[in-house]
Protein backbone atom coordinates (compact mmCIF):
# COMPACT_ATOMS: atom_id res chain seq x y z
CA UNK A 1 0.00 0.00 0.00
CA UNK A 2 1.18 3.38 -1.00
CA UNK A 3 2.52 5.48 1.94
CA UNK A 4 0.32 8.86 1.54
CA UNK A 5 0.93 9.75 4.99
CA UNK A 6 2.51 13.29 5.79
CA UNK A 7 5.85 13.67 4.29
CA UNK A 8 8.00 16.96 4.53
CA UNK A 9 8.47 18.83 0.67
CA UNK A 10 10.80 16.80 -1.23
CA UNK A 11 14.06 18.60 -2.23
CA UNK A 12 15.57 19.37 -5.64
CA UNK A 13 16.03 15.82 -6.72
CA UNK A 14 18.09 14.21 -10.09
CA UNK A 15 15.03 13.74 -12.29
CA UNK A 16 13.67 16.59 -11.28
CA UNK A 17 12.42 19.28 -14.27
CA UNK A 18 14.49 22.41 -13.64
CA UNK A 19 15.07 25.36 -15.44
CA UNK A 20 16.71 29.08 -14.34
CA UNK A 21 20.00 30.08 -12.65
CA UNK A 22 21.56 28.19 -10.43
CA UNK A 23 21.87 30.71 -7.75
CA UNK A 24 18.39 32.07 -8.56
CA UNK A 25 15.21 32.03 -5.79
CA UNK A 26 14.25 28.00 -6.13
CA UNK A 27 10.61 27.99 -6.74
CA UNK A 28 8.83 24.29 -6.67
CA UNK A 29 5.88 24.20 -8.33
CA UNK A 30 3.19 21.42 -8.58
CA UNK A 31 0.85 21.94 -11.25
CA UNK A 32 -1.32 20.12 -14.26
CA UNK A 33 -1.30 21.38 -18.00
CA UNK A 34 -4.67 21.49 -18.48
CA UNK A 35 -5.80 24.09 -15.16
CA UNK A 36 -6.16 27.76 -16.48
CA UNK A 37 -4.47 29.18 -13.26
CA UNK A 38 -1.69 27.02 -13.72
CA UNK A 39 -1.00 28.69 -17.04
CA UNK A 40 -1.60 32.11 -15.12
CA UNK A 41 1.25 30.90 -13.17
CA UNK A 42 2.96 30.59 -15.49
CA UNK A 43 2.71 33.65 -17.66
CA UNK A 44 3.76 35.70 -14.58
CA UNK A 45 6.67 33.53 -13.52
CA UNK A 46 8.41 32.70 -17.22
CA UNK A 47 10.01 36.49 -17.08
CA UNK A 48 11.07 36.57 -12.87
CA UNK A 49 14.56 34.98 -12.71
CA UNK A 50 13.71 32.73 -10.21
CA UNK A 51 15.13 28.49 -10.48
CA UNK A 52 11.91 26.88 -11.48
CA UNK A 53 11.11 23.38 -10.82
CA UNK A 54 7.97 21.67 -12.02
CA UNK A 55 6.15 18.50 -10.32
CA UNK A 56 2.72 17.11 -11.94
CA UNK A 57 -0.22 17.28 -10.33
CA UNK A 58 -2.90 16.26 -12.57
CA UNK A 59 -6.17 16.17 -10.90
CA UNK A 60 -8.08 14.04 -13.68
CA UNK A 61 -11.71 14.02 -11.99
CA UNK A 62 -11.65 17.90 -13.01
CA UNK A 63 -9.60 18.14 -16.08
CA UNK A 64 -9.71 14.96 -18.14
CA UNK A 65 -6.65 15.14 -20.42
CA UNK A 66 -4.42 16.33 -17.43
CA UNK A 67 -2.99 12.96 -17.16
CA UNK A 68 -2.17 12.16 -20.68
CA UNK A 69 -0.32 16.09 -20.89
CA UNK A 70 1.39 14.81 -17.89
CA UNK A 71 2.43 11.46 -19.42
CA UNK A 72 3.32 13.43 -23.22
CA UNK A 73 5.57 15.69 -21.26
CA UNK A 74 7.50 13.40 -19.51
CA UNK A 75 7.90 11.23 -22.33
CA UNK A 76 9.38 14.87 -24.23
CA UNK A 77 11.71 14.72 -21.42
CA UNK A 78 13.01 11.04 -22.53
CA UNK A 79 14.28 13.11 -25.60
CA UNK A 80 15.42 16.16 -23.81
CA UNK A 81 12.68 18.46 -24.34
CA UNK A 82 10.10 18.77 -21.38
CA UNK A 83 10.16 22.63 -21.03
CA UNK A 84 9.83 22.64 -24.95
CA UNK A 85 6.22 20.92 -24.34
CA UNK A 86 5.33 22.20 -21.20
CA UNK A 87 5.57 25.97 -22.59
CA UNK A 88 3.55 24.65 -25.88
CA UNK A 89 1.08 23.21 -23.61
CA UNK A 90 0.12 26.25 -21.52
CA UNK A 91 0.35 28.35 -24.53
CA UNK A 92 -2.56 26.77 -25.72
CA UNK A 93 -4.75 24.81 -23.62
CA UNK A 94 -7.30 24.82 -26.00
CA UNK A 95 -5.81 22.11 -27.68
CA UNK A 96 -4.74 19.50 -25.91
CA UNK A 97 -6.59 16.16 -27.43
CA UNK A 98 -4.26 12.88 -29.28
CA UNK A 99 -4.37 14.71 -32.46
CA UNK A 100 -2.92 17.94 -30.66
CA UNK A 101 -0.48 16.37 -28.51
CA UNK A 102 1.29 14.45 -32.01
CA UNK A 103 1.70 17.74 -34.01
CA UNK A 104 3.38 18.90 -30.65
CA UNK A 105 5.70 15.97 -30.84
CA UNK A 106 6.08 17.15 -34.32
CA UNK A 107 6.36 20.54 -34.06
CA UNK A 108 9.45 20.05 -31.87
CA UNK A 109 10.93 17.42 -33.76
CA UNK A 110 10.45 14.54 -31.54
CA UNK A 111 11.52 10.74 -32.67
CA UNK A 112 7.30 10.23 -32.99
CA UNK A 113 7.70 6.56 -32.01
CA UNK A 114 9.48 6.80 -29.01
CA UNK A 115 7.29 9.53 -27.81
CA UNK A 116 3.93 7.19 -28.43
CA UNK A 117 5.93 4.50 -26.82
CA UNK A 118 7.20 6.26 -23.69
CA UNK A 119 4.45 8.43 -22.75
CA UNK A 120 2.22 4.93 -22.22
CA UNK A 121 4.77 2.87 -20.57
CA UNK A 122 4.42 2.15 -17.37
CA UNK A 123 7.81 3.52 -16.10
CA UNK A 124 6.53 7.02 -17.09
CA UNK A 125 3.07 6.65 -15.28
CA UNK A 126 4.91 5.87 -12.11
CA UNK A 127 6.79 9.01 -13.01
CA UNK A 128 3.80 10.87 -12.71
CA UNK A 129 2.76 9.29 -10.08
CA UNK A 130 5.81 9.84 -7.96
CA UNK A 131 5.40 13.48 -8.16
CA UNK A 132 1.73 13.50 -7.34
CA UNK A 133 2.09 11.13 -4.29
CA UNK A 134 4.86 13.84 -3.30
CA UNK A 135 2.40 16.44 -3.68
CA UNK A 136 -0.76 14.79 -1.37
CA UNK A 137 2.24 13.66 1.06
CA UNK A 138 3.42 17.83 1.41
CA UNK A 139 -0.23 18.93 1.57
CA UNK A 140 -0.85 19.74 -1.79
CA UNK A 141 -4.91 20.14 -2.88
CA UNK A 142 -5.00 22.35 -5.44
CA UNK A 143 -3.17 23.58 -8.51
CA UNK A 144 -1.25 25.54 -8.90
CA UNK A 145 0.50 25.36 -5.50
CA UNK A 146 4.25 27.17 -5.56
CA UNK A 147 6.59 26.22 -2.77
CA UNK A 148 9.49 28.68 -1.91
CA UNK A 149 11.55 28.37 1.34
CA UNK A 150 9.40 25.39 1.99
CA UNK A 151 6.56 27.45 2.38
CA UNK A 152 3.15 26.30 0.21
CA UNK A 153 1.15 29.24 -1.72
CA UNK A 154 -1.83 27.67 -3.04
CA UNK A 155 -3.34 29.19 -5.94
CA UNK A 156 -2.35 31.80 -8.50
CA UNK A 157 0.65 33.66 -7.09
CA UNK A 158 0.12 37.02 -6.46
CA UNK A 159 1.52 39.99 -7.45
CA UNK A 160 3.37 40.19 -3.70
CA UNK A 161 4.95 37.61 -3.86
CA UNK A 162 5.86 37.62 -7.57
CA UNK A 163 7.54 40.96 -5.90
CA UNK A 164 9.53 39.03 -3.29
CA UNK A 165 11.42 36.51 -5.66
CA UNK A 166 11.92 40.07 -7.86
CA UNK A 167 12.52 42.73 -6.33
CA UNK A 168 13.98 44.53 -8.98
CA UNK A 169 10.96 44.64 -11.04
CA UNK A 170 7.96 45.82 -9.00
CA UNK A 171 4.49 44.05 -10.79
CA UNK A 172 1.52 45.80 -9.64
CA UNK A 173 -1.68 43.00 -8.57
CA UNK B 1 -13.94 25.19 18.57
CA UNK B 2 -12.93 21.84 17.78
CA UNK B 3 -15.09 18.89 16.47
CA UNK B 4 -16.66 15.82 18.58
CA UNK B 5 -13.70 14.33 20.18
CA UNK B 6 -11.84 11.33 19.69
CA UNK B 7 -12.69 8.20 22.09
CA UNK B 8 -16.66 9.91 21.57
CA UNK B 9 -19.29 7.01 20.69
CA UNK B 10 -20.61 8.46 17.42
CA UNK B 11 -24.10 10.64 18.12
CA UNK B 12 -27.52 9.91 17.13
CA UNK B 13 -27.80 11.40 13.90
CA UNK B 14 -30.02 10.87 10.17
CA UNK B 15 -28.36 11.92 6.92
CA UNK B 16 -29.91 11.37 3.79
CA UNK B 17 -28.27 9.95 0.65
CA UNK B 18 -28.66 10.73 -3.11
CA UNK B 19 -31.24 7.72 -3.71
CA UNK B 20 -33.50 9.88 -0.55
CA UNK B 21 -32.50 6.81 2.13
CA UNK B 22 -31.46 7.95 5.56
CA UNK B 23 -27.86 7.33 6.56
CA UNK B 24 -27.43 6.68 10.38
CA UNK B 25 -25.09 5.99 13.06
CA UNK B 26 -25.94 2.29 12.69
CA UNK B 27 -24.58 2.59 9.02
CA UNK B 28 -21.08 3.33 10.45
CA UNK B 29 -20.98 -0.31 11.89
CA UNK B 30 -18.59 -3.15 10.21
CA UNK B 31 -16.51 -0.29 8.44
CA UNK B 32 -14.32 2.58 8.85
CA UNK B 33 -15.49 5.50 7.45
CA UNK B 34 -14.34 8.90 7.08
CA UNK B 35 -16.69 12.18 7.26
CA UNK B 36 -15.69 15.14 5.20
CA UNK B 37 -17.40 17.79 6.43
CA UNK B 38 -17.33 20.77 3.87
CA UNK B 39 -19.49 24.25 3.93
CA UNK B 40 -21.14 24.56 0.47
CA UNK B 41 -21.22 22.48 -3.14
CA UNK B 42 -19.98 24.42 -6.27
CA UNK B 43 -17.94 26.40 -4.04
CA UNK B 44 -14.53 26.91 -5.32
CA UNK B 45 -12.35 25.89 -2.60
CA UNK B 46 -14.76 22.56 -1.79
CA UNK B 47 -14.33 21.68 -5.39
CA UNK B 48 -10.29 21.23 -5.22
CA UNK B 49 -10.83 19.23 -1.88
CA UNK B 50 -13.16 16.83 -3.19
CA UNK B 51 -11.25 16.42 -6.68
CA UNK B 52 -7.84 15.56 -4.58
CA UNK B 53 -9.46 13.02 -2.76
CA UNK B 54 -11.12 11.63 -5.31
CA UNK B 55 -7.34 11.09 -6.61
CA UNK B 56 -6.40 8.56 -3.73
CA UNK B 57 -9.79 7.20 -3.28
CA UNK B 58 -8.07 3.60 -4.59
CA UNK B 59 -5.36 4.31 -1.44
CA UNK B 60 -8.23 4.93 0.70
CA UNK B 61 -10.21 1.86 0.14
CA UNK B 62 -6.14 0.41 0.66
CA UNK B 63 -6.43 1.60 3.49
CA UNK B 64 -9.67 -0.01 4.60
CA UNK B 65 -11.50 3.61 4.59
CA UNK B 66 -14.71 4.75 2.57
CA UNK B 67 -15.35 8.63 2.73
CA UNK B 68 -18.26 10.75 2.58
CA UNK B 69 -18.67 13.91 1.61
CA UNK B 70 -21.22 15.70 4.05
CA UNK B 71 -23.30 19.08 3.44
CA UNK B 72 -26.03 21.25 4.81
CA UNK B 73 -26.96 20.85 0.66
CA UNK B 74 -29.66 19.33 -0.62
CA UNK B 75 -29.15 16.25 -2.02
CA UNK B 76 -29.94 17.25 -5.65
CA UNK B 77 -27.38 20.11 -5.04
CA UNK B 78 -24.76 17.43 -3.65
CA UNK B 79 -25.86 14.91 -6.78
CA UNK B 80 -25.27 17.74 -9.73
CA UNK B 81 -22.25 18.76 -7.38
CA UNK B 82 -20.75 15.26 -7.29
CA UNK B 83 -21.67 15.05 -11.49
CA UNK B 84 -20.19 18.52 -12.03
CA UNK B 85 -17.18 17.59 -10.71
CA UNK B 86 -16.51 14.35 -12.06
CA UNK B 87 -16.20 12.33 -8.66
CA UNK B 88 -17.05 9.37 -7.20
CA UNK B 89 -17.25 10.43 -3.42
CA UNK B 90 -20.42 9.32 -2.26
CA UNK B 91 -22.73 12.16 -0.53
CA UNK B 92 -24.54 12.57 2.81
CA UNK B 93 -27.61 15.58 3.29
CA UNK B 94 -27.67 17.49 6.37
CA UNK B 95 -30.22 19.82 4.86
CA UNK B 96 -33.68 19.12 7.43
CA UNK B 97 -33.68 19.78 10.05
CA UNK B 98 -30.69 21.94 8.81
CA UNK B 99 -27.32 21.26 10.07
CA UNK B 100 -28.36 18.92 13.23
CA UNK B 101 -25.80 16.10 12.40
CA UNK B 102 -23.00 18.99 12.00
CA UNK B 103 -24.50 20.15 15.23
CA UNK B 104 -24.35 16.84 16.83
CA UNK B 105 -20.44 16.49 15.49
CA UNK B 106 -19.67 20.21 16.67
CA UNK B 107 -18.96 20.97 12.87
CA UNK B 108 -21.54 23.21 12.37
CA UNK B 109 -20.58 27.24 11.77
CA UNK B 110 -22.36 30.04 13.22
CA UNK B 111 -23.10 31.47 10.01
CA UNK B 112 -24.93 28.14 8.96
CA UNK B 113 -22.82 25.64 7.61
CA UNK B 114 -20.51 22.74 8.27
CA UNK B 115 -17.15 23.74 9.24
CA UNK B 116 -14.75 22.08 6.88
CA UNK B 117 -14.14 19.45 9.09
CA UNK B 118 -12.76 15.50 8.73
CA UNK B 119 -13.67 12.80 11.02
CA UNK B 120 -12.89 9.03 11.05
CA UNK B 121 -15.35 6.68 12.81
CA UNK B 122 -14.51 2.81 13.37
CA UNK B 123 -15.78 -0.43 12.82
CA UNK B 124 -17.73 -0.29 16.34
CA UNK B 125 -19.01 3.55 15.82
CA UNK B 126 -16.56 5.36 17.32
CA UNK B 127 -14.86 8.35 16.79
CA UNK B 128 -11.49 7.45 16.28
CA UNK B 129 -9.41 11.44 15.10
CA UNK B 130 -11.25 14.24 14.01
CA UNK B 131 -9.41 17.52 12.73
CA UNK B 132 -11.42 20.65 11.73
CA UNK B 133 -9.15 23.19 9.70
CA UNK B 134 -8.33 26.70 10.97
CA UNK B 135 -10.68 28.28 8.86
CA UNK B 136 -13.20 27.17 6.60
CA UNK B 137 -11.15 28.56 3.64
CA UNK B 138 -8.27 26.21 4.28
CA UNK B 139 -8.18 22.78 2.53
CA UNK B 140 -6.53 19.26 4.62
CA UNK B 141 -4.58 17.79 2.67
CA UNK B 142 -5.49 14.30 1.57
CA UNK B 143 -2.56 13.86 3.89
CA UNK B 144 -4.02 13.92 7.17
CA UNK B 145 -6.70 11.80 6.35
CA UNK B 146 -3.83 9.09 5.52
CA UNK B 147 -1.79 10.07 8.92
CA UNK B 148 -5.86 9.96 11.23
CA UNK B 149 -6.24 6.39 9.36
CA UNK B 150 -2.51 5.28 10.37
CA UNK B 151 -3.07 6.39 13.98
CA UNK B 152 -6.13 4.75 13.96
CA UNK B 153 -4.62 1.44 12.97
CA UNK B 154 -1.91 1.72 15.35
CA UNK B 155 -4.11 1.87 18.32
CA UNK B 156 -6.25 -1.16 16.88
Amino acid sequence: MTDLGSAPLPQLADDDHVRGPRDAPLVIEYADFECHFCAVAHVRLAPVPVRRVFRHFPMRSKHPRAWACACAAEAAARQGRFWELHDSLYADQGRLEEPHLWQRARELDLDLDRFQADRRSDETAARVRHDFNSGIRAGVVTTPTLFINNRAHAGIPTADLINTLNPSQRTKN
Amino acid sequence: MSPIAPGTQAPEFRLITEKGKDFTQDDLRGHTTVLVFYPFAFSPVCTDQLNAYNEVLDEFEAAGARLFGVSCDASWSQKAFREHLGVAIPQLSDFEPKGATCRAFDVYHDAGFPQRALVIVDPEGVVQWSHQAASPGDLPGANLIFDGLAAVQTRA
